[in-house]
């Protein structure tokens, strides 16, 4: 290896005194940078990587898991309670809540209307009443599993003591509860979701028009130096400040329209302009630089050969904008897009500036909800005093993750297909 | 084809003409006071060394110039007897009766037959496209090659087959007059040559104007030339035009000679 394509290698050549005989010396230092760069990368994949594992610490363990009445008890005829037939279910019910509860069951949905399946977990819930007592991180488990279920044994006695993935089908289509155990993150999936619609609707157009204005139209004056300068600028601006902009603009000044009141909606809930329509024009104002920026890299990217050609058919700005700008520029503008709408998602502080709520059970039902959003109820969790709202906060930053994949991998197919559809 | 309200459309006797016209980009000269009258149907080519500011008076014609935010140009280009220049024309109407070929193939990130068809759908083109973009490739020597693959990109194919196709697209809007920037010059030998014979067919419908820094070139195709030279400061000026044989053979100007002998340039 040493020397290779060097004078101390095959190639004997007569010494040239007006070079340094340094190649040794330079392919050190190639060598040297290369594994600072290697390091680099690896460093980066490993805090990733213990990150991830941090969060599956929680997402998963051991719960101890005490019921208020044992199913066994409520067994009847020796048919196990799981094995009961409705009218049976709804008997048990009768006996072990107290009259002005079942009359509540009764007038949301009728008893005898209801699906089996949806009496036997009213009378879990209700009856049975199981309670997490005790929860074990993953990694303990893994490491001392025989020490866990010693002093579970030993602390809850009655508990039944088993493996728990706090991320499951129930918990990401239940509503927000106080209860851990029952508490799902469906208000707030769709509350990001209705968010970062409107986030989208409103920033993506205008900042593609911003954009083609900025690099087809505006002519290089002293105001449109100023005005890209500022864009710049304000793509650095902490997040918290947009969100008292937010606060100032969109809950105070424009409360009226946010909330509805404006298109004859009143609805006495909706917090004055703490609405989904704010917090997703926040969001927009927020991630509209980034969008300007990176849709102005991808149209100053198209080649300046095809609107010459283009101009030069007798094409005028706009068709020569339409046809062959910004179609070419469409992937880059939608990378900037993916980018952009993964820094809304994830964004809480101007959230929690703008008003969202922290406690909602009710589904979003449009722009004007009152609304929670993923990263808020994370961080709503994780100030919570009991251990269980920490490992359903690390379920729900895994929904988090997955929802942000799912959206980046639909966009990321967008943009595929966009290319594909070009002849390049 | 009468448009007697159209401000491009009364006949001169030249297809173009260049009165005292000067380019500039920003305060920057690039080309000063050319008069020039070019020959309908025939081919003139300009040339010149490096820099003289031929492609911007190429450009000049068909107003591509203004493309670049800072360049403006004063004097007169006569167009059917109407400046270019005039405010009330319109750069767009321009640009589609003086087409332009670009030195690098440009073709569209589009299929062959969208390449020539888009410039005349845009224009508002209302007979059959089909026939349009045949007759088109057909006029540009192309449409034995291309004919099957209609539908593949315009970047599937050679550089000497993108070339003319860029010509097949400009004369699809059917222009009176076509401004060629060095055509031939990233092209091997071959393609150049395809370039050149297509060239004297299209000049019997077309006005040609060809810039190129090959003197062989100029001397192979074209039926009139104009040398162009640059001043102390940079600006280009015309300094001789006049049939080719005679420039070449004969040149009047000492400095037309010094270039054309392989002198300076």
């Amino acid at each position: 290896m040493a020397g290779r394509n060097s004078a101390h290698g095959l190639l004997v050549t007569s010494p040239d005194e007006d070079f340094a005989d340094n190649l040794p010396g330079r392919h050190r230092t190639a060598k040297a940078w290369q594994i600072v760069l290697q390091a680099s990368t690896v460093i980066g994949i490993v805090v990733l990587m213990a990150l991830l594992l941090n969060i599956m610490d929680g997402a998963f363990g051991y719960a101890a898991v005490q019921n208020k009445v044992a199913p066994e008890t409520l067994a009847v005829d020796g048919i196990a309670l799981e094995d009961l037939p409705k009218e049976q279910l709804i008997e048990i019910l009768q006996a072990n809540v107290s009259a002005g509860l079942f009359r509540r069951f009764e007038s949301e949905k009728p008893l005898a209307e209801r699906s089996r399946e949806e009496v036997y977990d009213l009378v879990v819930e209700r009856v049975v009443e199981p309670e997490v007592v005790g929860t074990w991180p993953l990694f303990e488990l893994l490491l001392h599993r025989a020490d866990v279920l010693a002093e579970a044994a030993e602390a809850f006695p009655g508990a039944e003591v088993r493996f728990t993935s706090w991320i499951n089908p129930q918990f990401a289509v239940s509503p927000q509860s106080a209860n851990p155990e029952q508490a799902g993150v469906r208000t707030a999936i769709l509350g990001s979701l209705w968010t970062i619609a409107i986030t989208i609707g409103f920033a993506f157009p205008l900042g593609v028009g911003a954009a083609i204005y900025l690099e087809e139209y505006a002519t290089d004056n002293r105001l449109n130096r100023i005005i890209q300068t500022n864009i710049n600028n304000l793509a650095g601006v902490p997040s918290i400040i947009y969100g008292m902009l937010g606060l100032a603009v969109f809950v105070r000044l424009l409360g009226s329209l946010t909330s509805g009141q404006v298109f004859g909606l009143v609805d006495p809930t909706t917090a004055n302009g703490r609405t989904i329509l704010s917090a997703g024009l926040t969001l927009g104002l927020l991630i509209l630089p980034l969008l300007i920026i990176n849709a102005q890299e991808a149209i100053k990217a198209v080649p300046g050969s095809l609107r010459q050609a283009s101009f030069g058919l007798g094409a005028t700005r706009w068709q020569t904008i339409w046809h062959h700008v910004l179609p070419n520029a469409m992937p880059g503008i939608l990378t900037g897009t993916i980018l952009a709408m993964s820094r809304a998602i994830g964004e809480t502080a101007p959230l929690v500036v703008v008003g969202a709520s922290t406690f909602i059970t009710v589904d979003p039902s449009g722009p004007f909800s009152k609304f929670t959003t993923l990263p808020i109820q994370i961080y709503q969790w994780t100030a919570r005093p009991q251990d269980e709202f920490r490992n359903i906060a690390a379920a729900a930053i895994l929904v988090l993750l997955a929802l942000l994949l799912t959206l980046n991998a639909t966009a990321v197919l967008l943009r595929n297909r966009y290319s594909r559809r070009r002849y390049s | 084809m009468t448009h007697s309200a159209n401000p491009l459309s009364s006949n001169g006797k030249y297809a173009i003409e260049a009165r005292d016209l000067s380019v500039y980009y920003s305060d920057f000269r690039a080309v000063k006071g050319v008069n020039l009258q070019i020959e309908r149907q025939k081919i003139s080519a300009i040339i010149g060394p490096s820099g003289c500011g031929k492609s911007t008076m190429l450009r000049a014609f068909n107003r591509m110039n203004e493309l670049v935010p800072t360049a403006w140009a004063e004097g007169e280009v006569l167009f059917h007897g109407h400046n270019v220049y005039d405010p009330e024309v319109d750069p767009v109407q321009v640009r589609r009766l003086i087409g332009m070929v670009f030195q690098k193939p440009n073709p569209f990130p589009k299929s062959i037959y969208e390449n020539v068809a888009w410039g005349a759908r845009i224009n508002g083109y209302k007979g059959s496209m089909d026939e349009l973009v045949e007759r088109s490739l057909r006029q540009a020597a192309l449409w034995e090659e291309v004919k099957d693959k209609l539908d593949q990109s315009g970047y599937s194919l050679s550089g000497g087959q993108q070339q003319r196709l860029c010509i097949a697209r400009t004369i699809a809007v059917r222009p009176e007059i076509i401004l060629m920037d060095e055509p031939a010059s990233a092209l091997d030998p071959i393609a150049t040559l395809k370039i050149e014979d297509l060239m004297r067919q299209l000049a019997e419908d077309y006005t040609i104007i060809v810039v190129t820094h090959n003197m062989q070139q100029a001397a192979r195709v074209s039926d009139y030339t104009a040398f162009f030279n640059m001043d102390e400061d940079r600006a280009g000026y015309l300094v001789e035009h006049g049939p080719t044989n005679e420039l070449f053979t004969k040149p009047k100007d000492p400095r037309t000679e010094d270039y054309i002998t392989g002198r300076f340039g």
